[in-house]
């Protein structure tokens, strides 16, 4: 039992820096995704019916494939297509497949939030002479904003547990530094400190996300 | 001089004819009540003339100029954009649901589209929206949300939004019709001290004794055309039309 402790406790400083290129990963992929989605949520509700098709076409591409096979498109497929888009960095191969398929995601929480506004907030601003982009960013966004929060940090600590995924393309994030471990010292213990890591940090972003949540009603 | 004037004015919802042919105009300084049966096409009406709902067919002027021709559904004149939007800025609106922007303080509510529209130095625009607060009792209630007020309370801060933009005329779109009974008074009272003060109000209600009061024209809608229009007291007194007739026995 000591010895087993020792051990875990050894490992703990290569679980702590992988544990960064997760982190970063999600921070990174989610962020990019959110930019996207803004405006693929406003393409899909655009009266702009190309727009609109092309923004549901990509919602609907993204949504219906697997994260794990559009990340070996991005790495693998697409240099093998088109040489110029070789990406030798991993990171950047994995940060471009999640920020892709997050955006999916995120536009359809976005596009949902922005329908639930009641259309008579679009109808006072449109009363006042307010124009589209006015009434999107001062009335409507950051009211559906709020109503945001909730799905989209329950989309971040999905993302934060899907990076494991980039273990396969040899991306030396938490689970790809456990598999490590494991094989090279030839011990499963590893995976108890992974997981716990995993979990104190998803427990962390929850609570961080619950007290936003909390500040963003008062108006309520 | 008419503020905004109508040349059969028609809309459809697919095959319901909601709108036929109506012709109409307010004079300036003149505050005329439409009523009329649910179904009537009385909001329709209200909300065509600023936008809110695109006219299948008619003329639409305001301030004596065109503003929108449309003919079978396809526009045959609107006034150029910057013209096209300095005439809708002229018509001031108050909905029934009050619609107040929940993320923003009564101050806020009122000073948003001055600051945003008319670039309004903040300062000057709430100035300006202090002023209207006190016109319409509120001014202690200015850095509240909207949520802390009473329906009446809000439809107040309603009214006083609109009101900041300086418009020409006032469209009332049923602005009593959400509010509890007892709440109804405070807003009609407000309208009341609007009229006036001069201002040239449309108002969709189905508050007959305000109609009565404060109204210089009543019109009775139904089925989507004007049946009957006159002075309040005739009108209500001496209806002629067989419909308007019927509609005022069925409330009164």
């Amino acid at each position: 039992m000591e010895d087993a402790l020792i051990k875990i406790v050894g490992w703990l400083p290569m679980l702590i820096k992988a544990t960064g290129v997760t982190l970063a990963l999600t921070a990174a992929s989610v962020s990019t995704a959110l930019v996207l989605a803004v405006f693929l949520a406003l393409g899909k509700i655009s009266k702009d019916k190309i727009i609109s098709a092309v923004c549901s076409g990509y919602v609907f591409f993204f949504r219906g494939t697997p994260l794990l096979m559009q990340l070996f498109f991005v790495y693998y497929t697409l240099p093998n297509i088109f040489p110029f888009m070789t990406i030798n960095s991993r990171f950047l191969a994995a940060w471009i497949a999640f920020s892709l398929n997050i955006a999916a995601y995120l536009a359809e929480i976005i596009r949902a939030a922005i329908q639930s506004i009641h259309k008579g907030q679009f109808e006072a601003a449109k009363a006042l002479g307010l124009t589209y982009g006015q009434t999107m960013r001062l009335i409507i966004i950051p009211q559906a904003y709020r109503r945001m929060i909730p799905p989209v940090c329950n989309e971040f600590v999905m993302v934060l547990k899907d990076t494991s995924l980039v273990s396969i393309i040899a991306l030396t994030d938490l689970t790809f530094q456990t598999r490590m471990i494991a094989s090279n010292k030839a011990s499963s213990l590893v995976y108890i400190p992974a997981m716990l890591i995993y979990l104190i940090i998803t427990a962390f972003f929850t609570a961080i996300f619950n007290r936003l949540e909390k500040r963003l009603s008062i108006y309520e | 001089m008419s503020v905004i004037r109508t040349e059969k004015l028609c809309k459809s919802f697919g095959t319901l004819e909601v709108l036929r042919d109506v012709d109409f105009n307010v004079e300036k300084g003149e505050v005329v009540c439409i009523i009329g049966p649910s179904g009537a096409g009385k909001s329709t009406f209200l909300r065509s003339l600023n936008q809110l709902e695109t006219i299948t067919s008619g003329k639409i002027f305001v301030d004596g100029e065109l503003f929108l021709h449309r003919e079978k559904n396809a526009t045959v004149h609107d006034s150029d954009p910057a013209k096209h939007k300095s005439l809708l800025l002229e018509m001031g609106m108050v909905f029934q649901s009050f619609n107040l922007f929940p993320h923003k303080t009564v101050l806020e509510n009122v000073t948003l589209a001055p600051i945003a529209v008319k670039q309004m130095p903040k300062e000057k625009a709430e100035e300006l929206g202090r002023g209207i607060l006190a016109k319409v009792g509120l001014s202690e209630k200015a850095d509240v949300y909207p949520s802390k007020l009473s329906g009446g309370q809000q439809q107040r801060v309603a009214i006083a939004r609109a009101l900041a933009m300086e418009p020409k005329i006032m469209l009332f779109d049923e602005p009593t019709s959400a509010l509890d009974p007892e709440l109804v008074g405070e807003v009609l009272g407000v309208m009341k001290d609007l009229a006036k003060s001069g201002m040239t109000m449309l108002v969709v209600t189905h508050e007959m004794g305000f109609a009565r009061e404060a109204a210089n024209r009543v019109v009775f809608m139904s089925d989507g055309y004007i049946a009957e229009e006159g002075l309040p007291e005739r009108l209500f007194t001496a209806p002629q039309n067989p419909r308007t007739q019927q509609f005022l026995n069925s409330i009164l």
